[in-house]
Order: C-alpha cells, then structure tokens, then sequence
C-alpha cells in the first residue's frame, strides 16, 4: 500500500502507480479479505444450518429430550477425555521440552526434537487405529489393577472394561498427540532463556535442576501454559482417536475404566454422521457450532496469555 | 594442604567441608545395569510383559541413583539427580508409543500391500481381498484440489501481510484470524464445507469438492504462516537495490522476493500437505465414503485413504465361517495406515530437504 497509495507526506518524487501494481496489490487484498469472509462464513454457515438443530423433535434428541440436554452429556465428555490427556500429557511433555533443550548431548538434540515432531506428523485416524486395535487391549491388566488397588477413587470405580476401550485410553491417545505441539512450544521458550541468568545461577553453585528452577521456568512460565492451552484446544477438537477408541453411550460419569463412557462432540458427530437424517443433522452440526465455540474460547485465552507474555519479554 | 597445618583444627574442619563426596562417573551406568538386571530377573523369573520389565527398571533407576546420592552426596545433588532421571525417563516413555505404533503398522501393513490391494477397488468385496484403488485416488484428487485453492489465497496473503499491509488495520485482523483459524477444529472446517454445500444443493449432498474446501480452511492458515515467515527473512536491502533499479514494487515481489524466499515456502505448503492429508473428520463428515473409484470431484461420493481407514475399521466385516483371526477389514485399515504414513513421511522428508537445500542466505535461528 505505501507505494501505490499517494503516501502521506507529500514528496517531490511522487512514485509512479503502475497497472500492474494496483492489480497485484488488490489481489493481494482480495486475499486477506477471502480469509476474513471464510471465517465469517464459518459462523454464518453454522448458525444458518445448525438453528434449526436447537429446536428439533424431541425423537431427534433420544434418549435425551431437547438440545441442551443433549449436547450436556458430550460437553462434559469432550473436557473429561481432554483433562484426562493433559493430566498425562503436560508433565511428559514438560520433561521432553526440558531434555531437548538442557539435557540432551546437543548433538542429539535437534535429531529428536525431529523425531517428536513426527509423532505429531502421523494422521490421527492411524492413532486411532492403534489405539483401537493394540492400545486397547494393552491396558486391560492396568485397569485392572487400577480397580482393584485404587477402586475407592471415583475415577476407578469400575467394573473394569474387557474390551479396553475406555475413556483412559482415549485419554492416552489424545495425550499421545498432544506432547508434540506443547513439547515444540515449550522446548522454543525454554530455549530461549536468557543465558546470562542461567549462568548466573550456575555461578553462585546452583546444581542444573537448581538453576532450571531458579532461572529457566520463572521465565518460560506463561509460554508454558500458552503452549498446554493451545494442546487443551488440539484434545478438545480431535476427533477421530476418540471415535474410535470408545464406544460411547450418553452419561455423565467421571469412571474412566468401565465399559460405558460418555461421547466427546467431535466423536459424537463422526459417529452419527453417516444415518443421519437432515434434522439430525442440523442437531449434530448445533453441537459443532458450541465444539467452536469452546475451542475458540481456549485458543483466544492462549492468545492472550501469551501476547502477555511477549510483553513482559519485551520490556 | 591441610595436612601442613594439623594444628589448627578449624581449618582443617572447613576443608573437609568443602570437599563434599562425589558419586564416580560410573555410577549412572552401574545403577543402570543393576536396574535392568533385576528387572530383567524378575521378569523372566515371573513371566512378566517385557514392556511391565522395563517400566520396572526405569523407576528402580529414578529411584535408585538418587537415593544412593542423598546418602553420599546430601539432598540437592539428590534432587539434581532425580530430576535428571526423571527428564531422561519421560523422553524414554515418550517414545515408546511412537516406536510401537510404527512398528505394527509396518509388521502388519507389510504383509497385506501387494499390486492387488494397490490397483482394486472394493467394489463388490466381500470378506478378504479388495484394495485402496479408489481412496488412494481420492486422496490425491481431493488434497490437489485444496493445495490449489489454498496456496493462492495464503500466498497472496502473505505477500499482503508483508509487503503492502504493513501495520495497517487489515493486516492486525487478518492475522489474528489465522491465528483463529489454525485452531478450528478439523470437524468443524467439514461441517462448515458441508453447511455451505448443503445450502446450495440440498440436504443430502456429498462431493468430494467439499472435501477439498474443508481441507483448504485447515491448510490456509499453515500456508500464510510459513510464507509470511519466510518472505519476512528476505533482507529489505534486496528489494530497496530493485527499487533502486527503478522496477515497480510488483516485478520487485515477483522477480526478487519470492525467489528468494521460495525454498522456504515449498517447504511450508509441502508440510501444509502432509497435515492435511491425514485428515479424516472433515472427509468423512462431506465427502462420504463409496466402494468404487470415483474421478469427479464435482460429483458423487468420493473416499479417500484416511476415511477407508476408519471405515474398514468400524466396520470390518465378519470373519468366515470356521477361521480364527481378525476380521479382514483390519489387515486392510493397516494396509492403508502403512500407504498413507509412507505418504507423510515422504513429504515429510520432501519438505525436509527443500528446506535445507534452498534455504534462504540469511542467519536464520534454529
């Protein structure tokens, strides 16, 4: 815009405004604007199909009986197997990030920090995949164990599942494909501690794990919670792992380890997708629109936390 | 040294203070060893899970060196100790699924990739045989698609961002909004693709155009990230030599900056594919899922590789009468798991090194 627009203060040379330049800036512009109206067109297109999902009969919602308690049961399902994947996934990937950038020959480190970003290259249907068919059964004997020893927790009341597929396992996918994004926030922000402050520390005989208490993680700290909200809203959108991990019945439950679990939204939606009807479907793409709003909320509130972060960096 | 001063019985106490015991440097590798001894004891004794071994010994080792250091050394270099046995495990565990995922899907897709899965469709497949014919065309016809609308608009929107709406109003929304895009869910960009074809064309469409435009609203924002880090890189001194030249900002964009910059942004959009070519959610939701081979993206139906995953999966079929094993839509759904992460890796290493070979002449970080 500088060049082609008249700029504001008035030079003797004023530039020459070519065809070609206003064509190519205004493509340019077009671009930016197609991002705004897709966006746009995201909320408008939802609301517009998914309306009439708010008021449907009351047959669509079975066994619930209108829209919100429908969408109850998938709301609370979607942040348990969500906290659930956090609850494993933020102190490893805390510890990955802290062994690429502190711990780790340096020769090494970057050919791992490669290898942690192929977890999260792999497709999250082939997650799913193994998670169904071999994570599974694999977790039989710790649930198992989990219900006998820790049965008192509500978390494992139980009875244990036979098949596997729980929401713990879910949890654990879902935990599994967030450690690469948090680990690839953290890592860059733990990395980016100021060397002064950690050799500092070193110099008045603090051990390493000392200096990273004392210098690393009081300055990584709101990048770290930036880079756990933006996996919060990876685990909450995710779809596939969880659709085909549980087989899922509408409850409220916090038993991880049992055989009925409640649906999360997206799973919800990939599940029913194929015999829905069209009010069913306006129903399913409703719920869509409050999955994107909540997702939203999460990204937002990351945003925020970690331009705030910026800030204080800068000053 | 303080063997010269015995009388002073002060000194020599300080000196001995400061010389506080060290663990040798074997030690890591002694409680290593004795770790997975006993695991490895135990589990061969009692008929253990290999994997249940090696848990074992990783907390034997976290707990054992620092136990032996708090007693020998005092309780900081402990804690010093634990934590780095706890970092150096959480990576080890970390790898794990990694290892074993890769692992059974190329054990398992392996045996069932042969030139009949790769060129049969599933039309009329019932129990074992049938291929990926169809979904493998799909994929590559519906991620075409959405690199061709994508790579255009995030380009462009880059160039803007970088060289015309510098600090303008514009610019500060757009590049919130992609902010806001890159954390759409994948279902959600398929059910808005679904919402505006449904709107057009009634209720019970499913086109794998409309793939290929939820694909896109999940691919433009990586695509104007990339770009617009790369085209940022491009030292200014470069373009203000063109200006100079007295060439129009357009040709400067076209003839200076974007060559420039271009290794880095292949490497950006190849990785935009490889992202995008795992998605299922937004395929399923509206591009459905078909049996036969289907060339128009405009019209019908059309199945892609991640979708045939899911729907071998979810439903696999029975086994025949009088066998044992799984049912055969497993050995396909990990035929086409090994064909489709074959696909990523490769683009993965692709965009590896583009990256590297065409990098930008900049100091870049790492």
């Amino acid at each position: 815009m500088s060049v082609t627009a008249p700029p504001q203060p008035p030079r003797a040379d004023r530039p020459v405004v070519r065809p070609g330049d206003r064509i190519f800036a205004g493509t340019a512009r077009v671009a930016a604007l197609t991002i705004m109206l897709a966006l746009a067109g995201v909320f408008v297109f939802l609301a517009i199909e998914g309306f009439p999902g708010l008021s449907a009969p009351e047959a669509i919602y079975a066994p619930a009986t209108d829209f919100w308690s429908y969408v109850g049961p998938l709301v609370f399902g979607t942040i348990l197997a969500a906290v659930v994947a956090l609850v494993i996934a933020v102190p490893f990937s805390i510890g990955v990030a802290l062994f690429i950038s502190h711990y780790a020959p340096p020769r090494v480190a970057a050919p791992i920090a490669y290898v942690i970003d192929l977890l999260a290259a792999v497709p999250s249907v082939v997650y799913g995949l193994w998670g169904g068919l071999a994570l599974a059964p694999a977790t039989r004997p710790l649930i198992d164990w989990l219900y006998d020893n820790l049965g008192f927790i509500p978390f494992f009341a139980g009875p244990p599942s036979v098949t596997g597929r729980t929401m713990l396992t879910a949890g654990i996918v879902l935990a599994i494909m967030v450690v690469p994004i948090t680990t690839a926030i953290s890592r860059e922000v733990f990395a980016q501690t100021p060397r002064l402050h950690e050799e500092a520390a070193m110099a008045l005989g603090a051990t390493r794990w000392e200096m990273i208490r004392l210098a690393v993680f009081p300055y990584a700290r709101s990048g770290v919670i930036s880079a756990v909200m933006l996996g919060l809203g990876r685990a909450l959108g995710e779809t596939m792992a969880v659709a085909m991990v549980l087989s899922a019945t509408p409850v409220v439950t916090l038993n991880l380890i049992s055989d009925t679990n409640p649906a999360t939204i997206a799973s919800n939606i990939a599940s029913n997708y194929k015999e829905a009807s069209p009010d069913k479907q306006a129903v399913l793409i409703a719920t869509g629109l409050v999955l994107f709003a909540v997702t939203f909320a999460v990204n937002f509130a990351a945003r925020w936390v970690i331009g705030r972060g910026e800030k204080k960096v800068t000053r | 040294m303080s063997t010269m001063t015995p009388l002073e019985p002060d000194s020599f106490a300080i000196t001995a203070n400061l010389a506080q015991p060290r663990l040798p440097k074997w030690a890591v590798l002694l409680v290593a060893a004795i770790s997975l001894g006993i695991a490895g004891l135990l589990t061969l004794l009692l008929g253990w899970n290999p994997f249940a071994g090696l848990v074992l010994a990783i907390v034997l080792m976290a707990v054992g060196l620092p136990l032996w250091s708090l007693l020998l050394e005092g309780k900081r270099s402990a804690a010093d100790r634990l934590a780095t046995s706890l970092v150096w495990a959480a990576f080890g565990v970390v790898l794990v699924p990694l290892v074993w995922l890769i692992w059974l899907v190329v054990k398992n897709g392996i045996a069932v990739i042969s030139g009949e899965f790769l060129t049969y469709d599933m039309r009329n497949v019932v129990g074992a045989g049938g291929g990926i014919y169809h979904a493998l065309w799909g994929t590559i016809l519906v991620t075409t698609a959405a690199a061709l609308i994508s790579i255009p608009i995030g380009l462009f929107t880059a160039i803007y961002l970088v060289e015309y709406g510098r600090g303008s109003r514009l610019a500060r929304v757009t590049t919130f909004l992609v902010d806001v895009m890159t954390g759409i869910p994948s279902i959600v960009a398929g059910l808005f693709a679904l919402s505006l074809f449904v709107l057009i064309f009634g209720p019970a469409i499913r086109i794998g155009f409309g793939g290929a435009v939820a694909l896109s609203l999940l691919m433009i924002p990586t695509v104007v990230r990339s770009a617009e880090e790369m085209l940022r890189l491009v030292p200014s001194d470069l373009r203000e030599a063109s200006y100079a030249l007295g060439i129009p900002k357009w040709r400067t964009i076209v003839k200076v900056v974007l060559p420039t910059a271009m290794g880095g942004i292949i490497t950006g959009v190849v990785l935009a594919i490889s992202r995008v070519i795992g998605e299922t959610a937004p395929l399923l939701v509206v591009a459905g899922a078909t049996d036969t081979v289907n060339f128009n993206l405009f019209d019908g139906r059309m199945m892609t590789l991640p979708v045939y995953i899911f729907s071998q999966y979810s439903s696999p079929g029975v086994v025949p009468v009088g066998m044992e094993g799984d049912p055969p839509g497993y050995a396909r759904a990990w035929g086409a798991a090994l064909v489709l992460i074959v696909i990523v890796m490769v683009l993965n290493l692709v965009a590896r090194v583009i990256g590297t070979y065409f990098a930008p002449k900049t100091e870049r970080r790492r």
